[in-house]
């Protein structure tokens, strides 16, 4: 009960945030929360639900924006320029899949990696079709309806729809047969095998689906920033989609809008007053990797249990077995 | 000198420098199992406290030599401080060199600003040497000699001394070397510091070639990292044919087909995860 009474708060607030939020600025900096909560959600089913970490989905993210700003930049409409985009990232992403599947660990890491700095050094060096450095820019934004996105606020509308819409999928999938034999996949791929899953083809299919919400966000990304350029493919962009799922919590569905949250929190509010983002990017990866590898959101949970029973019952047996629970 | 020639020599000068930085990666890669992502910074930052050294008036060798030294101590206190406490999470390791790399990169910019440093060529190495039917410039050459001699000496290190033959055993067998009482979490921080040293000197000595500038590290990294996958970690003589398998990559892709160069890069490697993942000459897969 108090789970659907909270779930209905942050709906509310999220839905009145333009009302309550009075300069653009600020708007603009929610949206692009959610346009990154729906990229962490996206690489938190390989992450958190298969077990496989991926160091290049800036990669997946970056070809569904270019794909979407070259389009409509070369004279395309809207609505077909997003439709192909998806099915490009679809087919990226099944590409990726297919090399990278071929590992599992740290092996997964690195081909995801290194076809990430492929897909880099491609949108840097072929300067005929992506302009290089100069990038591509993005005349306009989309009208759905003929309704005009070209505002702040209009446009925070447009992410929270999209936004919903991933978080709703995702609470399906986990809670789908395919989720369960996912996480089966991660914890006992042997046994699952044994048990007659395809295993490949089950961690192939989740691919798919990272990739495609992945790709919704470069979409997302592309209307927002108008712009696309390089950057949006480094290997910095994939380390900070990473960090959003790890700092949150992998394999939890608020986590990794938690780690966005905080991430791009960090990166637009605190670099006003701080010069160095990347110092402190690095910093909290290592703390989070070091001190609470299970992520933000159980990590405090867990501080909050642990601090409850000590208030309740003031023994340090009660602590101990409260507070060793699950590490990562 | 036609063009050709000049792109064989530079490759020739990058394989040998980009041995220097991966024999260390690949050491650790064998032992550890983890790629260390901080080995690119590891390059940079080496070069920056060596362009530093320069300005106090040191000479380029002894200047590299410190450089190594201060490397070794920054080295072996990551491996001490933070990847100790994470020992068999091999993922968190990684993505803790991850994020070390960062602070360092952001650390070396605060530092010593966004522009490049240039690193002169020590006054008697100018020139250059005429060689059968090519001039090698000098330093280029001694470049190359350099790591053919550390080539050779990390050969007799470690096929013909003890704690070679640790190290040998570690990599092939980790916890078999446990067992027979060998120390492996001794040889993690020996190799760490020993391949954070090379990655430094390499950083100097490469200076006069390649200058010191921010973005430096993310240049190296993918380098190194190429070089170790297409040579099999852990393997000496996989990284040294890997190095000047990349460096004529690299080089002729670059003047070839300047847009499809990181394709031409990647894609061996690639080719190798997918085909061969232990390598030319490693002994497993990552």
């Amino acid at each position: 009960m108090t789970r659907w009474v909270a779930l209905a708060l942050a709906l509310l607030a999220l839905v009145t945030v333009p009302l309550w939020i009075v300069n653009g600025y600020y708007v603009n900096i929610v949206s692009q929360i959610l346009i990154y909560a729906v990229l962490a959600l996206g690489l938190n089913v390989l992450v958190g639900y298969a077990g496989l970490v991926s160091l290049g989905h800036a990669g997946l993210f970056g070809v569904a924006c270019y794909a979407a700003a070259w389009l409509v930049a070369g004279g395309w409409g809207h609505l077909p320029a997003a439709l192909l985009a998806l099915g490009v990232i679809i087919a990226t992403s099944a590409v990726f899949a297919v090399l990278s599947l071929r590992a599992t660990g740290i092996g997964f890491l690195m081909i995801t990696l290194a076809i990430g700095q492929i897909l880099w050094g491609l949108a840097y060096r072929w300067i005929g079709l992506t302009g290089g450095d100069n990038g591509i820019n993005v005349p306009s934004r989309p009208a759905p309806f003929g309704l005009s996105l070209a505002l702040s606020r209009p446009f925070y509308f447009f992410v929270l729809i999209v936004f919903l819409a991933a978080v709703a999928a995702m609470a399906v999938f986990i809670r789908s047969p395919f989720g369960a034999s996912l996480k089966g996949t991660r914890d006992q791929p042997r046994r699952m095998t044994a048990l007659g899953y395809n295993v490949w083809l089950i961690r192939f299919l989740a691919f798919l689906f990272s990739g495609f919400w992945s790709g919704v966000a470069g979409l997302l990304f592309c209307y927002y920033n108008q712009f696309v350029s390089p950057n949006v493919l480094a290997l910095s962009s994939s380390a900070e989609a990473l960090l959003m799922v790890i700092s949150g919590g992998t394999g939890t569905l608020l986590g990794p809008i938690a780690g966005a949250t905080l991430v791009v929190i960090m990166k637009n509010v605190a670099s006003a007053y701080i010069e160095r983002w990347n110092f402190l990017l690095g910093a909290i990866f290592v703390a989070i990797v070091i001190f609470m590898p299970e992520g933000l959101v159980p990590g405090s949970v867990r501080l909050w249990r642990w601090s409850w029973s000590l208030l309740r019952r003031p023994r340090a047996g009660a602590a101990l077995r409260v507070g060793g629970g699950r590490t990562g | 000198m036609s063009l050709w020639l000049l792109l064989a020599v530079n490759s020739v000068t990058l394989g040998g420098l980009l041995f220097l930085l991966s024999a260390g990666f690949s050491l650790i890669f064998g032992l550890m199992r983890i790629p260390n992502l901080t080995h690119g910074s590891f390059f940079m930052l080496g070069a920056y406290l060596g362009a530093s050294f320069l300005a106090l008036g040191l000479n380029l060798w002894l200047a590299a030599l410190a450089s190594a030294a201060a490397m070794a101590v920054i080295g072996g206190g990551i491996e001490r401080l933070l990847l100790r406490r994470l020992v068999g999470q091999e993922l968190a390791q990684v993505l803790v060199t991850l994020g070390l790399s960062f602070m360092i990169a952001d650390f070396c910019l605060m530092q010593w600003g966004g522009d490049p440093i240039p690193i002169d060529t020590p006054a008697g190495l100018r020139g250059a040497l005429p060689i059968l039917i090519i001039t090698f410039p000098t330093y280029r050459l001694v470049i190359v000699i350099i790591a053919v001699v550390v080539a050779a000496a990390l050969w007799v290190m470690l096929e013909r001394t003890r704690l070679g033959a640790m190290i040998r055993a570690g990599v092939d067998d980790a916890p078999m070397a446990r067992v027979t009482g060998i120390r492996v979490s001794r040889l993690f921080t020996i190799v760490f510091c020993l391949g954070a040293a090379l990655a430094g000197f390499a950083g100097v000595i490469g200076g006069p070639i390649l200058s010191v500038y921010p973005g430096l590290d993310a240049d190296m990294l993918p380098l190194a990292l190429i070089v170790v996958i297409l040579g099999g970690t852990g393997s000496l003589l996989g990284a040294l044919l890997g190095s000047f398998i990349i460096g004529f990559l690299y080089n002729f892709g670059q003047a070839l087909f300047p847009e499809l160069a990181y394709i031409i890069l990647f894609l061996p490697m690639l080719l190798i995860l997918l085909v061969r993942p232990q390598g030319l000459f490693g002994r497993h897969a990552p």
